[in-house]
């Protein structure tokens, strides 16, 4: 489950918060949003990171069970095509992410809490960028709400075969 | 003094019999089985009632084995009860393993299902709109029948599971070997499923044909071309979930040139099937240009139904999200 951040304190209280997991690659992205962290370049709080040595190492169940424990969207981010540290892991992620992206979409969940950016080392306003626009286009969908503990049984009576 | 041999359950809830058949596929070695043990419960096949179960002591029934996935209150009750007065209580078949094929439902909502099956369907003529209903009363006489719930549920969602069979059925043998597995003295580990661990590409006939990597610029159907019997059908181009699928059936689908669907389920490595079979094929496209990419993709045409189904209930998500309806709870597995 994901725990109430720390910073909660630093949230408004009034509005819906979203919880984004971001899953960022360890030689692009994840630098870039470190040197958004030292150029002070301030981005919404509401993404937890969690740094992979690739974007083609973002395993589908890692995004389902984001999704399952109350996340409201999965940002990853990746080297730009060409630029892969290991030279294909960012084509497989985009294929994985093309394809997930239609299962989801199966499932109920809405495309935009869905997304996949290349990110280049240098490119810290990108991160800003990017990760602001997802947490307000995330905030307008409102909450996912897949991990709700005690479903009522209520809702599922008067009806029967 | 007659020995006491174990005694043993069979029930089913939401499948197709199928499972039922695997256990009379077993043909002679059936009169093995009933040799070592009591079938004290079996209503496909013998006539024993629910109140035969209710008047046994708890523990008393050594293993039941409970095929079919729980949609229905009656089914839920059942599962709880058969628990209760059992020692081990095994799951078998996919449906109850993972959700099986009646647990694609989790696609639909409960309202659409009724609709489709009582209101819409041409040959149906209901202008009132009736649907069943759990209580009913008529000139003095009451009827009460099981609520249908909103979610298809796997048999560990619902009570406590000591081991799994997996299958759509299970084979003859496998079940065999299971059944061998918990007449032995040394049971394995509580929640094994009973069955190799390891995956279907590893025991099928043409594994020596698999590419080490295959590459695929489109996803073919086994209607869609001639399939050539010695070749590994993801070389050919076909979606086999063998990769993804724990081996167990000897790949008797494949040996009858048509892909693996999946019903084995994952390895004890794996927590749900879909997303691993569906990382494993997008990640051997050939193309890396994303409209291209994109049209490869397109043939799979459902690619819930082809890589969930077996397995939606037991899968991360569950099932579809329902708007405005509270959600089944997601508690880990």
């Amino acid at each position: 489950m994901l725990n109430r951040d720390p910073r909660a304190s630093e949230i408004s209280q009034d509005r819906f918060e979203p919880r984004i997991v971001a899953f960022f690659c360890n030689w692009c992205t994840y630098l870039a949003a470190d040197l958004a962290g030292t150029s002070r370049l301030k981005y919404a709080p509401n993404i937890r990171v969690v740094r992979l040595m690739c974007s083609g190492r973002v395993d589908p169940q890692f995004v389902l069970d984001a999704f399952a424990h109350g996340a409201d969207g999965v940002f990853i981010g990746g080297c730009h095509p060409g630029d892969c540290h290991y030279q294909e892991g960012n084509y497989k992620a985009l294929r994985r992410y093309r394809l997930l992206k239609r299962v989801l979409k199966d499932m109920g969940i809405e495309e935009e809490r869905f997304r996949l950016e290349w990110i280049s080392a240098a490119e810290a306003d990108r991160v800003r960028s990017a990760i602001n626009q997802m947490v307000e286009k995330v905030r307008e969908l409102g909450p996912l709400n897949l991990q709700v503990k005690d479903a009522p049984k209520a809702s599922t009576e008067e009806v029967c075969v | 003094m007659i020995p006491c041999k174990p005694k043993v359950a069979f029930y089913w809830c939401a499948s197709c019999g199928g499972c039922e058949e695997a256990v009379v596929d077993l043909a002679e070695a059936i009169l093995d089985v009933v040799a070592k043990v009591d079938i004290v419960f079996w209503p496909v096949a013998m006539d024993f009632k629910r109140k035969d179960i209710e008047s046994m002591a708890a523990g008393s029934i050594t293993a039941t084995f409970l095929n079919g996935s729980i949609r229905t209150s009656e089914q839920e009750e059942m599962a709880h009860l058969l628990r209760s007065k059992s020692q081990l209580l095994v799951a078998l078949g996919s449906c109850s393993h993972l959700g099986g094929i009646p647990g694609l439902a989790n696609l639909f909502d409960r309202t659409s299902i009724l609709r489709e099956v009582y209101i819409q369907p041409p040959s149906t003529v209901n202008t009132g709109g009736t649907l069943p209903q759990a209580h009913y009363q008529d000139n003095g006489h009451s009827l009460e029948l099981p609520v249908f719930h909103e979610t298809v549920r796997s048999l560990d969602q619902v009570v406590d599971v000591d081991y799994y069979i997996p299958g759509c059925p299970p084979t003859p043998k496998t079940f065999a070997a299971a059944l061998q597995t918990l007449l032995s003295h040394q049971l394995p580990e509580k929640g094994s499923v009973l069955a190799p661990d390891c995956a279907l590409c590893d025991e099928c006939p043409r594994k020596d044909t698999k590419p080490e990597k295959p590459v695929f610029s489109e996803f073919k159907r086994p209607q869609q071309m001639l399939v050539d019997e010695q070749k590994c059908l993801l070389a050919q181009g076909f979606l086999c979930m063998g990769p993804a699928t724990r081996a167990g059936c000897e790949a008797l689908c494949v040996r009858g040139n048509m892909p693996c669907t999946g019903c084995y389920g994952p390895t004890s490595r794996v927590r749900d099937q879909g997303a691993k079979i569906l990382s494993c094929l997008a990640a051997l496209l050939e193309s890396k240009d994303e409209q291209e990419i994109d049209r490869v993709l397109g043939t799979i045409p459902d690619p819930v139904g082809t890589f969930y189904r077996y397995a939606l209930p037991g899968s991360l998500l569950r099932r579809k999200k329902l708007d405005g309806v509270p959600q089944a709870p997601l508690a880990p597995r």
